[in-house]
């Protein structure tokens, strides 16, 4: 069986592309960081992968706001081509900045609706850039793939705009909220700091109706061996780290395409 | 042309309003109701309606929080008539940071009519303020003059006529007189006599006057900041006799020990050490202390760009896989009334040196997980701000590279402007109330995304073998980079092509301006054309500005003109020795006589709660420390994730065991009483921090960053000579070489005519190689039961200690270091951790044991029982609060499992280790006397909230 082909967007600000090739490569995937230029050149085509990922960084600075401008880009440069991927039944995740530019560029909560953007982000609650460990529960009622068989993970967050906001709540219900920000015991309505932003219903993470196109604003890719949990020196060391799952369950599944 | 305003929708929230709230609220004015920040855009171009909304729709606004109009440039929004507004834009020349990217996301809606854009912010407050309230918020809070200024109809600022008419304009130093050559040397170019009169010769030798791209070349490359000249120079110090202190000190270390791992020292841009036989580590720190005090933003963003620069320009590059970062601010709750003129508020300056490290650290994608934060009143005009930077390269590429003549110089990276200019004479001078007017081209702002893409083509190229040399333009600019870069070869350099920010610029301002982000590669002439390609497709600009010749000569050419024509070997070597005298002479200061406090609980919580011990964890979760995947052993550790690291681990190679603890040593303090002890402190607690998380000293690699007074005045440069003699003295029983330093010296802040010197800072940054993380601790104590060791001399040492400090005291009694003792101190411990006998291990150093033992109990949740009439003492000691509070150094606590009780006893056999308390299960922090009496008793909460309370902002 060939290996899964893993495209890592890359554009000017992306930061976390190499521990999430890592954590892709460990799941078994051959992983290619690709510049945004080289697929609006056409260098490479989106076609030859099976998994798309958006990961976190500043693309373009955040420059105007988070992810703007490479959501923009998607949108105006590879909106076909994403498009195409996603009716192909690819899969695409997007990680903290990936997250914000796959919202802006109206791929999330659907890919095909054309109506104006309903879900964005903003600056958080706080004022400030957090960089802390956050407690999620995982939804198994929504139809994602990345996240079968996980019921909660511990995983970082660390960003300046990552509060969901929706235009209009009526919209709540018809998104498909995989990730919830919660306490220790797993109370999904758990305020400041467990909800480190502010998020409307503690978003963490949605995915889209078909549940092969996934965002979250934590980051799995940090917490893929058991070294990197915060307390493994009190807690004793797990081979892998909570956010592996994410990426071995994506490579299962696209194994099949 | 029209401008653009953006905010929030009414009804949701505006989080950077409600901060700028706070910081008001913080000010002391408690009248404002409502902030609002407007987002402002001025597009220039012939740009028609339908596009026009298109940028404002589909660009500038979010269409579910935001809401915009747009105006005719020339006018804006009338607002209610109560409500004050303040618009602040760049100063002409100050780069725009998102210039850039809003041209380029213009562009990519199609639109190609817009040719200029810029930005603004506006504020609007309702609220019963005055005219002096919205004044004091303008200056303490929105706008620094140095970049900003507040737009009102009558000062709308144009650029200077961007004309440059080429005239070569020449200095007549040949007929100057000794005192013309004073003036001329002092004024313009930071040279002193003797240096000016060695310049008059040479060119005198050549028959010609210099011309002022030659003098200022000569200027650049012999300043302190880029030559260090009082450590190379010969000190006198009573009747010895220094030549070239680095050498005779600190790089004497290093030559003598002579370890196999150091693969490049003291000559790169950072030093190399061996990581794992395939990798190579490289590590730099550098401070940026004049340009912080005056724009502390712009100041530390360019500071921490610079020193990620220094990583990559060392070898055939390095990837930068860490960030350090230690300052020192006046006290942060300094009354407004107590500051002198022409300075920021210590918090303001705090404020925004933090935000400028996070937001150029963050961008970029590099963990900032090791640093300090110091206070002290005579920093207050004179900050200082450390950044560091550690840096993974193919040991294959540690060496500096070597070019050929004929190899082509490319100029990689951002545009150059008026940036910077005589930054480094800047550096190299005292700060005066004047400063801030006179120094204000020296102040830049950073661009983190133009650095995170050169570092990305700069690692491509790299590995595609695309180039033999690289540095990094930093101070001084392209004169110290290619200068430096042709040394040994000769080059020639056609200014008109080094590309432009705006037109306007001379030749000898092209030549030495610091613009950042820019990087000099000596390329094959046949690889040129790929390189260019490379960074072309990831929207790099890189430009052949001139080529390596065999010449030995520095030639310098605009428009077809010879401007510069200079012979290296006096650019490098023809700089005059210079002599200095020094004196020491160890200050007294008046001995305690406070009565010993029958209860220490409040001297404890008051400690804890002092700015310098207090929790930084404001500071370190607005840096992201856990970018790249690596960090193993955070900056805050414990049972809440909120407990003090002593270092942190990271692996920068994620699927590799072996990985590099950073840690550094800092106490000014003690120079107060002696600067030898204060450096072999220094010393002792960054080796001690390596230790604590599980390290050893078999490969640890030392920094030294001197930030001093003026070497001019002989009592500071004798305090220089004394820290640098303990540096030599520790690194060579120690075993731990110095790979790389650096100095700022003439940290002086003169307020009514008197100068204010900083605090002797020596600060000791430390990197090791850590064979196997798995095998890391941490400092919160684990489990209940536990016995807690002492291990380490406890001597009565408390000079210059926070618990003199919280009495009014400075003491004599400093603390002193035996290496000797503690090499083998450290190595039993060492042996201890790896054997697994240690769960949890914290080093003692401000606040003594009692401190560490608070840190120990309340990062891990845990009650603690102590007895200090078990702790091992090195002398006698009669008083509890003594032996609780004295910094000795070398000393650790320590959690042993019971069972574990006989074997960690007997490796430390012979060392000074006692058990002295137990963890407990209870909340109670209780410490013993030494007469028996309790002397402490409160819970772990209490104490952290203490510790948490002062900079929970």
């Amino acid at each position: 069986m060939a290996r899964v082909r893993v495209a890592i967007l890359c554009g000017p600000g992306t930061n976390c592309n190499v521990e999430t090739a890592f954590a892709f490569e460990l799941a078994g995937a051959l992983t290619e960081h690709v510049h945004i230029n080289e697929f609006i050149r056409r260098d490479k085509l989106l076609s030859d992968y099976q998994i798309l990922a958006i990961p976190g960084g500043f693309t373009y600075g955040d420059d105007i706001s988070a992810g703007k401008i490479l959501a923009n880009e998607l949108k105006l440069k590879l909106r076909d081509d994403v498009h195409s991927f996603i009716r192909e039944g690819k899969l695409v995740l997007g990680i903290c900045n990936g997250f914000q530019a796959l919202a802006k560029a109206g791929i999330l909560p659907a890919p095909f609706d054309e109506s104006p953007q309903q879900l964005t982000f903003t600056v958080n609650d706080s004022g400030k850039f957090e960089c802390r460990w956050v407690y999620l529960s995982a939804n198994e009622t929504t139809p994602c793939i990345f996240t079968k068989g996980i019921k909660h993970m511990y995983l970082p967050v660390a960003h300046a705009e990552g509060k969901v906001v929706v235009a209009d709540s009526k919209i709540l219900p018809s998104l498909n909220i995989v990730l919830q920000y919660t306490d220790e015991a797993g109370n999904t309505e758990a305020g400041y700091p467990y909800n480190p932003n502010g998020s409307v219903q503690n978003i963490a993470g949605i995915c889209d109706s078909s549940g092969r196109v996934f965002a979250l604003m934590p980051h799995p890719e940090r917490h893929i061996l058991g070294v990197q949990h915060p307390r493994w020196t009190r807690e004793g060391r797990k081979e892998f780290g909570d956010g592996f799952m994410i990426f071995l369950n994506a490579v299962r599944w696209a194994e099949r395409i | 042309m029209f401008r653009i305003e953006v905010r929030i929708k009414p009804g949701f929230t505006d989080a950077r309003a409600e901060s700028l709230k706070r910081d008001i609220l913080d000010l002391g004015l408690s009248g404002v109701d409502q902030v609002t920040v407007v987002d402002v855009y001025c597009l220039e171009g012939k740009t028609d309606q339908s596009d026009m909304v298109r940028i404002c729709q589909e660009l500038l606004t979010d269409p579910v929080v935001e809401e915009y109009q747009t105006y005719p440039l020339a006018s804006r929004q009338r607002e209610e008539t109560d409500v004050h507004s303040v618009e602040v834009a760049y100063n002409p020349g100050v780069m725009d940071p998102v210039e850039y990217s809003l041209s380029k996301a213009i562009l990519d809606l199609g639109i190609n009519t817009v040719h200029a854009v810029s930005t603004r912010k506006k504020y609007l407050f309702k609220g019963n303020l005055s005219e002096n309230d919205i004044q004091s918020i303008t200056n303490k809070l929105l706008v620094n003059s140095i970049i900003q200024h507040v737009v009102t109809a009558q000062n709308r600022i144009r650029l200077p006529s961007a004309v440059y008419d080429f005239q070569l304009i020449t200095i007549n130093l040949l007929d100057a007189s000794s005192t013309d050559l004073q003036c001329i040397g002092e004024d313009r170019f930071g040279l002193n006599l003797d240096e000016m009169e060695e310049i008059q010769h040479y060119f005198s030798r050549a028959g010609h006057n210099p011309t002022d791209v030659e003098l200022e070349t000569l200027a650049q490359t012999w300043s302190e900041h880029c030559v260090h000249k009082t450590f190379k120079g010969q000190i006198r110090l009573g009747n010895l006799v220094i030549n070239d202190l680095l050498k005779s000190t600190i790089m004497r270390a290093t030559e003598e020990l002579g370890k196999s791992w150091c693969l490049s020292v003291f000559k790169d841009n950072a030093g190399v050490i061996d990581f794992d036989g395939h990798y190579a580590l490289c590590f730099k720190v550098e401070t940026h202390n004049h340009p912080s005090a005056l724009e502390p933003y712009g100041g530390a963003s360019t500071g921490i760009g610079g020193v990620i620069r220094d990583p990559l320009g060392t070898g055939l590059g390095a990837k930068p896989v860490l960030n350090t970062d230690v300052f020192c601010f006046g006290p942060p709750d300094l009354p407004h009334d107590k500051l002198p003129k022409g300075v920021l508020h210590p918090r303001r300056i705090f404020k925004g040196v933090r935000a400028g490290v996070a937001d150029y650290g963050n961008r970029i994608g590099i963990p900032t997980a090791n640093g300090a934060i110091l206070f002290d009143n005579r920093y207050i005009g004179n900050p200082l701000v450390f950044c560091g930077t550690v840096g993974l390269l193919p040991k294959s590429m540690a060496q500096i590279g070597q070019q050929k003549p004929g190899d082509k110089v490319v100029l990689l990276g951002g545009k150059t402007g008026r940036d910077g200019i005589h930054g480094v004479t800047f550096a190299s001078v005292e700060l005066t109330e004047e400063s801030e007017k006179a120094s204000s081209s020296s102040v830049q702002i950073g661009n983190p995304i133009m650095e995170k893409k050169l570092i990305d083509v700069v690692l491509q190229a790299r590995d595609l073998g695309l180039f033999c040399r690289i540095t990094d333009c930093g101070g001084g600019g392209l004169s110290s980079a290619v200068g430096e870069m042709a040394a040994t070869t000769g080059v020639r350099v056609y200014l008109e092509r080094v590309p432009l920010k705006y037109s306007g610029l001379s030749y000898t301002e092209i030549w030495i301006s610091e613009a950042q982000e820019r990087m000099v590669l000596a390329v094959p002439p046949e690889k040129v054309s790929e390189l260019v390609n490379l960074c072309s497709s990831e929207d790099v600009e890189a430009t052949v500005i001139g080529e390596f010749t065999d010449t030995k000569r520095l030639e310098l050419f605009f428009e077809g003109h010879q401007v510069c024509d200079l012979g290296m070997g006096f650019l490098h070597d023809g700089l005059p020795q210079i002599v200095r005298q020094a004196i020491w002479q160890p200050q007294k200061h008046i001995e305690p006589d406070f009565p010993e406090p029958s209860d220490l609980t409040e001297d404890l919580t008051r400690i804890l709660g002092s700015w310098n011990v207090c929790s930084k964890e404001w500071v370190i979760r607005q840096y992201d420390h856990e970018v790249q995947g690596g960090m193993v052993i955070k900056p805050l550790v414990g049972k809440n994730n909120d407990g003090p690291s002593d270092a942190c681990i990271a692996k920068p190679i994620l699927n590799s065991e072996k990985g590099v603890i950073v840690s550094c040593g800092i106490n000014p303090n003690y120079g107060d009483i002696d600067p030898y002890w204060m450096a072999a402190s220094a010393i002792d607690e960054a080796l001690r921090q390596i230790i604590a998380v599980g390290g050893n000293l078999s490969r640890i690699a030392l920094l030294d960053n001197f930030c001093w007074g003026a070497p001019t005045r002989p009592d500071r440069l004798g305090a220089l000579v004394r820290a640098a003699q303990a540096c030599y003295d520790m690194a060579i029983v120690y075993e731990t070489p110095f790979i790389s330093g650096k100095d700022s010296l003439y940290n002086e802040y003169e307020v009514d005519g008197k100068s204010i010197c900083i605090p002797h800072t020596l600060l000791i940054s430390a990197m090791a190689v850590m064979e196997d993380t798995n095998k890391a601790i941490s400092m919160d104590v684990k489990c209940a039961d536990d016995l807690i060791y002492v291990v380490g001399s406890t001597y009565n040492e408390l000079g210059g200690s926070h618990y003199y400090g919280i009495h009014g005291f400075i003491g004599n009694n400093v603390p002193r270091v035996n290496p000797q003792k503690a090499k083998k101190l450290m190595g039993a411990l060492a042996i201890s951790v790896k054997q697994g006998l240690v769960k949890a291990c914290h080093d003692c150093s401000e606040g003594g044991i009692g401190v560490a033992a608070a840190e120990m109990a309340f990062a891990g949740d845990l009650g603690m029982t102590l007895h200090l009439d078990a702790v091992p003492l090195g002398e006698h000691i009669d008083r509890s609060d003594y032996v609780l509070f004295s910094e000795s150094n070398t000393r650790f606590l320590v959690e042993v499992a019971q069972t574990d009780q006989h074997n960690f006893e007997s490796i430390m056999n012979g060392i000074g280790c006692s058990a002295i308390g137990q963890v407990t299960n209870s909340s109670t922090f209780e410490v013993y006397g030494l007469d028996g009496q309790k002397v402490i008793s409160a819970s772990p909460g209490e104490l952290k909230d203490a510790w948490q309370r002062p900079m929970r902002w």
